[in-house]
């Protein structure tokens, strides 16, 4: 299924390591050649047709991000260079000019380095503090947890919609509801759900959304950030400079146009940008519920497998995304990734960019498989039996 | 890699030499780790009278850098700092494809064919990285 449309797997691999980033199908290439090939001018000029057709396509994939996760407006779409660019304009453009002394700001232990630093800077200097959900036995949030950490002083919850390496999927549309009833705003982290589920940010009514376009079969460099209009519109720039701004005089008078191009200082990633609509539409033919649906078969399918094999203890079982962490018994996860590499066998070991998560776990690194729904059983099957012989593993594995 | 090199490495990584904690004031604490993995070690280092009287180690690293690390250790103790520094350059220069003598290196000459991963030569080199800042803080 879909297969073919991916150039990488003609390669004789398993990639395995979607969480990290996915596969980009012929379609997104091609689009982007064709961008390079037949139109490569800048955007916002639109003095001559091609640089028209520029600002065209670029606007058309801002309307069917907007479409894709049913955003009101185009507005509350802003292009970034990825996720982490997002977060951080969040922070900076944002809640650093809202949080005071005592402010607190909510997080989990288990969030990417991304959805942490940021807001360790921003508590540094506003004098606002950092406080954890506690996590219940199964490293999940619950909303009651939540409650157990908010008080009249919280301002901002930010956390990921699916974590990174334990993969659980969190209550958001309950948080998000508590949350504007007290006043907070709620980030979501959405770099590992918005590949692999249908996110409706309307009827979640989320206030900050990020994700990257290049964990969705989308190219490198590009990132999303929705907000609310209001807030959108609230939004500080970090960047100055071309392309955002109306007029400016030597008195230092800075007009700025209007968001989202306001957001969007220089020049973007045009290329990016307008190959990321072929990676929509592409998710739209194949279904967002029919990519979770697979995945979650696949997923069934590796736990089910995995726990037939004594030394391999699965660190997140309960969870019920594409992501699977385990480890081998006695054996450093690194050494069984490279193991696994001389089978051509792509999967990722360490601690994932989500380096508190050994608070959590009590173990700092692990193997992790990322699934997509490009995956097959019969990749699995590949990856489990190489698991399957401990002795091999040790013999191999220099 | 051949059979016996294999052995080596395996048996210091499942028998790591020196692996524990120290608390004691006598001995000098260097971290090392390699950015771009998770290899993380410890080296609890003791000198007196330019002599290295005991390394002790601990952390979470790969089979390479805790066999590398265990391997170290059984070469440098009961060394004056001059001889640490002949074997750890000794060493270096098998890594990086230089001229070496092999009967310095003892148990060390199982790493000899670890520069055709280059990745993998970081994890061996990680606790030398970390005795030579030792020993050029110890000198300071």
């Amino acid at each position: 299924m879909y297969r073919e449309d991916f150039p990488m797997l003609k390669q004789d691999i398993i990639y395995l390591d979607n969480g990290a980033t996915s596969l980009k199908p012929q379609c997104v290439i091609d689009k982007m050649v064709d961008y390079y090939e037949n139109y490569s001018a800048n955007a916002h000029r639109g003095d001559y047709d091609i640089s028209f057709k520029v600002d065209l396509e670029y606007e058309n994939t801002r309307e069917l991000v907007r479409d894709f996760i049913n955003a009101k407006r185009k507005e509350e779409i802003v292009f970034t260079s990825g996720a982490t660019d997002s977060i951080n304009l969040i922070v900076n453009g944002f809640f650093a000019n809202l949080l005071e002394r005592g402010d607190e700001i909510i997080l989990t232990k288990t969030e990417h380095a991304s959805n942490i630093m940021p807001w360790f800077r921003v508590a540094g200097n506003t004098g606002a503090i950092i406080k954890y959900i506690p996590l219940d036995e199964n490293s999940f949030v619950t909303l009651d947890n939540l409650k157990s950490v908010v008080t009249p002083n919280t301002k901002v919850i930010s956390i990921a919609h699916i974590t990174n390496v334990v993969g659980d999927v969190r209550p958001i549309k309950e948080i998000i509801k508590f949350a504007h009833e007290n006043n907070i705003f709620v980030v979501v982290d959405g770099a590992q759900s918005v590949p692999h589920m249908s996110i409706d940010v309307t009827d979640l009514d989320i206030d900050f959304l990020f994700f990257s376009a290049h964990k969705m079969l989308g190219p490198t460099g590009v990132g999303i950030l929705y907000a609310k209009y209001e807030l959108m519109n609230n939004i500080e720039p970090i960047n100055l400079g071309g392309g955002m701004n109306e007029s400016f005089d030597s008195t230092e008078k800075m007009i700025l146009k209007e968001i989202p191009t306001r957001l969007e200082a220089g020049t973007p990633n045009i290329a990016g940008v307008i190959g990321f609509s072929e990676a929509i539409k592409y998710l739209q033919k194949v279904g967002m519920d029919n990519i979770e649906k697979r995945e979650k078969e696949l997923r069934n399918y590796l736990i089910e497998k995995l726990l037939t094999i004594p030394h391999i203890d699965i660190l997140n079982l309960e969870s019920d995304s594409g992501i699977v962490a385990f480890n081998v018994e006695g054996i450093f996860s690194e050494d069984v990734s490279y193991y696994l590499n001389k089978y051509n066998v792509c999967v990722r070991a360490g601690n994932h960019c989500a380096k508190l998560t050994k608070d959590v776990f009590g173990i700092a690194n692990s193997l992790r498989v990322s699934l997509y729904f490009y995956n097959t059983e019969s990749e699995i099957d590949s990856l489990v039996e190489l698991l399957k012989n401990k002795d091999k593993i040790m013999k191999e594995m220099l | 890699m051949d059979e016996l090199k294999r052995e080596i490495i395996l048996e210091n990584f499942q028998n790591p030499y020196n692996k524990e904690e120290v608390k004691s004031e006598d001995y000098k604490l260097v971290n090392t780790r390699n950015p771009n993995c998770i290899d993380n070690i410890d080296l609890y280092i003791k000198i007196e009278d330019n002599i290295i009287k005991d390394i002790k180690f601990n952390g979470e690293a790969c089979a390479i850098s805790t066999s590398s690390t265990s391997i170290m250790i059984k070469n440098l103790i009961g060394k004056s700092i001059e001889d640490a520094k002949r074997y750890i350059q000794n060493f270096y220069n098998m890594c990086d494809e230089l001229e070496y003598d092999e009967d310095l290196l003892n148990e060390g000459i199982a790493f000899q064919d670890i520069y055709k991963q280059s990745n993998r030569k970081n994890c061996a080199l990680l606790p030398y990285r970390g005795i030579l800042k030792a020993l050029e803080d110890y000198e300071n």
